[in-house]
């Protein structure tokens, strides 16, 4: 896996350059605390394009969600209401991604185009140009973004995160339901002739995708005290880039979660670690792009190199 | 021979936004019977087997299955009744693991919740290698990757598949198609083999060799009709070309 890889070098490079402050409690802390933002939208993002569909709306859903919940909390709705009408939003939005994808059989590519503007719009709409300010005390903080943990090493959203990825990683890998998302990405005719629902499986994955990144705007609300309309914008294509840098085929069939998660670890690293090297932070955007490429370009390699190795053995 | 026959088909029609694919088929399938079906493209033959297979309904016209009327809506429907199709471009993932692919929509379950539930790896990889062993399959691992297999090994992973979940019926659409001629072989040698275990069978092909070596009945279409139904030694090659 080329992600585990440049993660490892990463972080040695950037201990070094930074002083050994990147490797510090401190700074950890800080990386770990908003990973979960990050990598819960790579985790939907990477189970779609293993079902074979794209979402280029997850970016705006991470802004509508929270946006939603922080206008009705603003109009004296308790505070689980809200955030389940939050995240309602956010599954209906996938919902009306997958139906019109599978429906009028387009390319997600389009559905989803389309909704990264709709949901965007909404979001300064429903927000009246004035973004509410999050009542705090009803605000559950403990339950999201308070630091917990040996240290105080992690925010409770690092939890959420975890379970969040374990629960997703056994639904891919030991569900029936995984079996049928490999299979509807991995070659659709062949899903189709034995028998699986696949429209329904992808709407299934459409819906997932939205929830993680409504779930994960949420998060990130909550942590920051305000919802801003603009926030998300361009997360759509780092969740791409996270999967594919973990190891997501574009073309379906192939990936794990587990990949998307280091391509997501990785990206915060990056961003991280430029800072704290003193290197200009303009270079961030640069040095995403050129790992994406990289590292498409080694797991082909990896994955060739794997497979003539099995042809040698089995002679 | 003269038993009741297990799949019976009456006056099949299908249209298609304006095309007249499938003008009124009738024709019985007994038990103990390789079929071929020829014909030219467009000649039908996909059509009837996709209304025999489930994946599309006909426009008119009824289909029995061992003596009661069915109605496919869908593949799982077929299946479920126990006719398993194979299909040209193969049924499987190449990108899934063998015993993966063996169990595509029937994964056996330890646990489940409305059909969805946590998957019996166990038993996956244990009756898959027994299912491959039993078509005489010789493959490495039941977690190789089906794309790694070579397209005959694949339709034998097909055909395992089929008789693992102990199908009445077997549709073959070209599985011979874009095979080197050992690997055809290999896929003949599968379908006589259905016919020792008694497996009634539809064997769809271009190459009327290929059928002529492992049916008893030749069954030829054009323009979306039958036009010739035989038994083999009652028939000859030049006769079936005849009437393509």
């Amino acid at each position: 896996m080329a992600g585990l890889v440049f993660l490892v070098i990463l972080a040695v490079i950037f201990q070094a350059r930074s002083g050994g402050v990147f490797l510090n409690t401190v700074n950890l802390q800080g990386i770990l605390g908003l990973l979960p933002e990050v990598a819960l939208v790579a985790m939907g993002v990477t189970l779609l394009m293993i079902c074979g569909e794209f979402d280029l709306s997850v970016g705006s859903v991470f802004a509508l969600t929270p946006m939603s919940m922080a206008v009705l909390l603003e109009a004296g709705w308790p505070f689980l209401a809200a955030i389940t009408v939050g995240l309602f939003v956010a599954m209906t939005v996938g919902l009306v991604n997958g139906v019109l994808t599978v429906k009028f059989s387009i390319p997600s590519f389009i559905t989803t185009l389309g909704m990264l503007f709709v949901a965007r719009s909404m979001t300064v709409v429903i927000s009246g140009g004035f973004p509410p300010l999050l009542p705090l005390n009803v605000i559950p903080k403990w339950l999201f973004v308070t630091y917990v943990g040996p240290g105080d090493m992690f925010r409770v959203s690092f939890i959420w995160f975890l379970a969040i990825a374990i629960g997703m990683t056994l639904l891919l890998s030991r569900t029936n339901f995984g079996n049928w998302v490999r299979a509807t990405g991995g070659f659709l005719p062949a899903a189709k002739s034995m028998g699986i629902p696949t429209k329904r499986v992808k709407i299934a994955c459409f819906m997932i995708c939205s929830l993680l990144a409504g779930f994960a705007g949420t998060l990130q609300v909550m942590r920051l005290g305000a919802p801003l309309p603009s926030i998300g914008e361009g997360l759509e294509l780092q969740a791409v880039a996270a999967a594919v840098i973990g190891g997501t085929a574009l073309t379906g069939g192939i990936g794990t979660i587990l990949g998307g998660i280091i391509g997501a670890t990785l990206i915060r690293v990056i961003d991280n670690g430029l800072v704290l090297s003193q290197v200009d932070a303009n270079w961030f955007k640069m040095a995403l792009g050129a790992l994406t490429v990289f590292a498409v370009i080694l797991n082909a390699w990896l994955r060739k190199k794997a497979k003539s190795i099995k042809v040698e053995t089995e002679k | 021979m003269s038993s009741n026959p297990i799949i019976q088909v009456k006056n099949l029609h299908k249209w298609y936004s304006g095309v007249h694919a499938l003008k009124g088929v009738t024709l019985d399938l007994r038990r103990n019977e390789t079929v071929g079906l020829v014909g030219d493209n467009g000649a039908g033959k996909s059509t009837l087997i996709n209304l025999l297979s489930g994946m599309q309904l006909p426009t008119e016209g009824e289909i029995f299955f061992e003596g009661k009327k069915v109605c496919f809506n869908g593949p799982a429907d077929a299946m479920e009744a126990g006719i398993e199709t194979i299909y040209q471009y193969n049924s499987m993932v190449p990108t899934m693991s063998i015993a993966r692919n063996m169990f595509i929509g029937r994964e056996p379950m330890i646990y489940s919740i409305g059909g969805i539930g946590i998957l019996d790896s166990k038993k996956m990889a244990i009756e898959s290698v027994q299912a491959i062993a039993d078509v005489d399959l010789h493959l490495r691992s039941p977690d190789a990757l089906v794309g790694e297999l070579s397209g005959g090994q694949r339709q034998g992973v097909a055909i395992a598949r089929a008789m693992h979940f102990k199908s009445k019926v077997m549709i073959l659409d070209e599985p011979t198609n874009h095979l080197a001629v050992k690997e055809t072989q290999k896929v003949l040698g599968f379908i006589k083999s259905l016919k020792k275990l008694g497996i009634p069978g539809i064997f769809i092909s271009h190459n009327i060799h290929h059928v002529f070596e492992c049916c008893d009945r030749m069954i030829a279409m054009a323009r979306g009709e039958i036009v010739l139904n035989k038994r083999v030694e009652e028939t000859n090659m030049t006769e079936i070309l005849d009437v393509l």
